[in-house]
């Protein structure tokens, strides 16, 4: 698979239209070599599914930033399997819940909802590229 | 002089328009009994010689032809998602005037397939997968269409980078593969123009001749189409106008018939705020839905079932049962007309429930969001708000005295306010059926198809 683009699938979860965000990790993720499906704000579980279906993607990368990420990401990795795309990476990001929860919490919260990596506040996009890199590499899929 | 005949060899009826190019007038019209079972040419002679009756013999110079008899051409889309290339390819077959007979998501089972092969289309269109995307899909999907048990057209429309193998799995048992591009090349993103233009290239090459209309080859220079295709052709025409003339702008066609209602729409439908998100797949500018669950001869029962009997008892000012007993006896009567006034109600309740439930289907919606910085609205599908025409046309529209009553179910209701249906919409009338005349006049002459639709149906001359 040497040389071929890795696909992911980006958009921001739920009744969620910060859009800001979405746009600069659109840009970064291009720029370091992904194709990316970006489907924007307001995005539905079924239409990540979806997508990820249709364009044979490798991981969906969730944002969530008005405090009810849970809520809106929990099932997600429940529709993948039953989808038949239980391979995909899942990620998730941002301000995933309301208040102030430690951030270790969170994570596991997540990480037994299904997520393969969760990154809270400040995170830049440049490590989650690594990240991205590194676990696509270990399933064999070699990218830029 | 320069004449030119039309023919439309319906379902039922052979409908014939003989125009005059020169001055854009039509000079009469006549109609026959579609005998495609025996011989096609023989109730086109019966329309020929009814027509010459008013006008004397005349020598054409043109003459074109579509088709929606013999079943019209039917078609299976099968697509990977349902709402994605799925639905990409059931809209390619719609926009080319098929009649759906089924669409088909993700793997093909083999149920599925005793399926399709039962209902026996005419073409299938295969996609699956955006270029670069899933490839499984519309493999396992051509290597079960092997199993078709007739030698039927296919159409490969599907992820590119795998379009040479299904090729090559499906030509080892059909004679007739045809690849074109993708309706679906990336997520979101239609490409539906080519796999239109290949159907009609198999409709004009295979299909004509596979239902015996080829018959009709040595009265009609061509049969151009399917006839729905000919009538979005003069809807898109009569909207967008050419060069040299103006069109009508944002326009709507219904078309309420015996077994479907189709609604045609020429508009982008773009969101009327900037507050409005537009979400799904994008629309075509010339958009067509069929529903064949409402109909008012052969889907009277289901019109029924849909649009719940009481309703329309309650529409009527009839009872139940009198409203069960009519639909009863036009299903079984196709071409029974209402014969007093009681009838009359029953015929009218039922033509507005069929365009409301239609529009309904083929219109945009508005959805709210409440999010924490607000209130946001997402728009999916057209939204048809501010078209300012519908045009009616169709046995039911045309047979009735006051077409505008059945047509006025189309406009917005306030108390569905995120249905985007017209808002102020004027009617017309396609009273002399001529759209789909048009639509293969259009082919020779686009100018002079316009200035007749302005004529006949805008300024509704006689």
């Amino acid at each position: 698979m040497q040389g071929k683009k890795a696909k992911v699938v980006l958009g921001v979860i739920g009744a969620d239209c910060h859009a800001v965000g979405n746009k600069i990790l659109n840009y970064a993720f291009t720029a370091a070599g992904f194709e990316v499906v970006n489907l924007g704000v307001l995005v539905s579980q079924q239409e990540f599914i979806n997508a990820a279906i249709e364009t044979d993607a490798q991981a969906i990368l969730v944002a969530s930033l008005y405090g009810h990420g849970e809520m809106d990401c929990r099932g997600l990795r429940e529709r993948c399997i039953e989808a038949g795309i239980d391979n995909t990476l899942l990620y998730v990001g941002g301000n995933l819940v309301v208040g102030k929860t430690e951030f270790k919490q969170i994570e596991d919260k997540f990480y037994q909802m299904g997520y393969n990596r969760v990154y809270g506040p400040g995170t830049l996009p440049d490590q989650v590229i690594a990240d991205l890199k590194q676990d696509l590499a270990q399933r064999g899929f070699g990218c830029a | 002089m320069r004449n030119i005949l039309l023919i439309d060899f319906g379902s039922t009826y052979t409908k014939i328009t003989a125009v005059d190019a020169e001055r854009a007038e039509i000079i009469a019209t006549a109609s026959g009994v579609t005998t495609v079972e025996t011989d096609i040419t023989k109730g086109l002679k019966q329309a020929l010689t009814d027509l010459e009756r008013t006008t004397g013999k005349i020598r054409f110079d043109n003459v074109l032809g579509c088709s929606s008899a013999a079943g019209g051409l039917k078609m299976v889309a099968i697509g990977l998602v349902p709402e994605l290339t799925a639905e990409a390819a059931k809209r390619a077959a719609l926009g080319a005037g098929a009649k759906v007979l089924g669409v088909y998501c993700n793997e093909l089972s083999e149920y599925e397939l005793d399926e399709i092969n039962k209902v026996g289309p005419d073409i299938v269109l295969l996609a699956g997968g955006t270029d670069g995307g899933n490839k499984q899909a519309i493999i396992h999907n051509a290597e079960k269409l092997t199993g078709l048990t007739r030698d039927i057209p296919v159409i490969v429309a599907g992820n590119k980078s795998v379009a040479p193998q299904v090729v090559k799995i499906l030509t080892a048992k059909l004679s007739e593969v045809v690849y074109t591009e993708n309706v679906m090349p990336a997520l979101n993103r239609l490409d539906i123009e080519p796999a239109r233009e290949t159907i009609r290239q198999i409709f004009l090459h295979k299909i004509v001749q596979a239902k015996g209309l080829d018959k009709a080859n040595c009265f009609v220079d061509q049969l151009v189409m399917p006839t729905p295709a000919a009538v979005l052709k003069a809807a898109e025409l009569l909207s967008r106008g050419t060069d040299r003339q103006p069109g009508l702008g944002d326009l709507m066609v219904v078309d309420i018939g015996g077994a479907t209602t189709d609604i045609y729409s020429m508009a982008e439908g773009e969101p009327q705020g900037l507050d409005i998100l537009w979400r799904g797949l994008p629309e075509p500018f010339a958009k067509r839905t069929v529903e064949g669950d409402l109909g008012m001869r052969y889907s009277a029962a289901s019109l029924l079932n849909v649009a719940g009997a009481s309703r329309l008892a309650e529409a009527a000012q009839v009872s139940e049962e009198q409203v069960a007993a009519y639909a009863a006896k036009v299903e079984a009567d196709v071409k029974y007309l209402p014969a007093d006034e009681l009838e009359l109600r029953i015929e009218i309740a039922m033509g507005r429930a069929c365009v409301k439930l239609a529009a309904d289907r083929h219109v945009g919606t508005l959805e709210k969001y409440f999010t924490t910085t607000g209130t946001a609205w997402a728009q999916n599908g057209k939204d048809l708000t501010p078209v300012k025409t519908v045009i009616g046309t169709g046995g039911v529209i045309i047979n009735i005295a006051q077409p505008q009553q059945i047509m006025a179910s189309i406009i917005y209701d306030i108390n569905m306010p995120h249905v985007l249906r017209p808002q102020k919409p004027q009617f017309l009338i396609d009273r002399r059926y001529i759209l789909a005349a048009m639509g293969l006049l259009s082919e020779l002459d686009a100018d002079t198809a316009l200035r007749i639709m302005k004529k006949y149906i805008l300024r509704g001359e006689e």
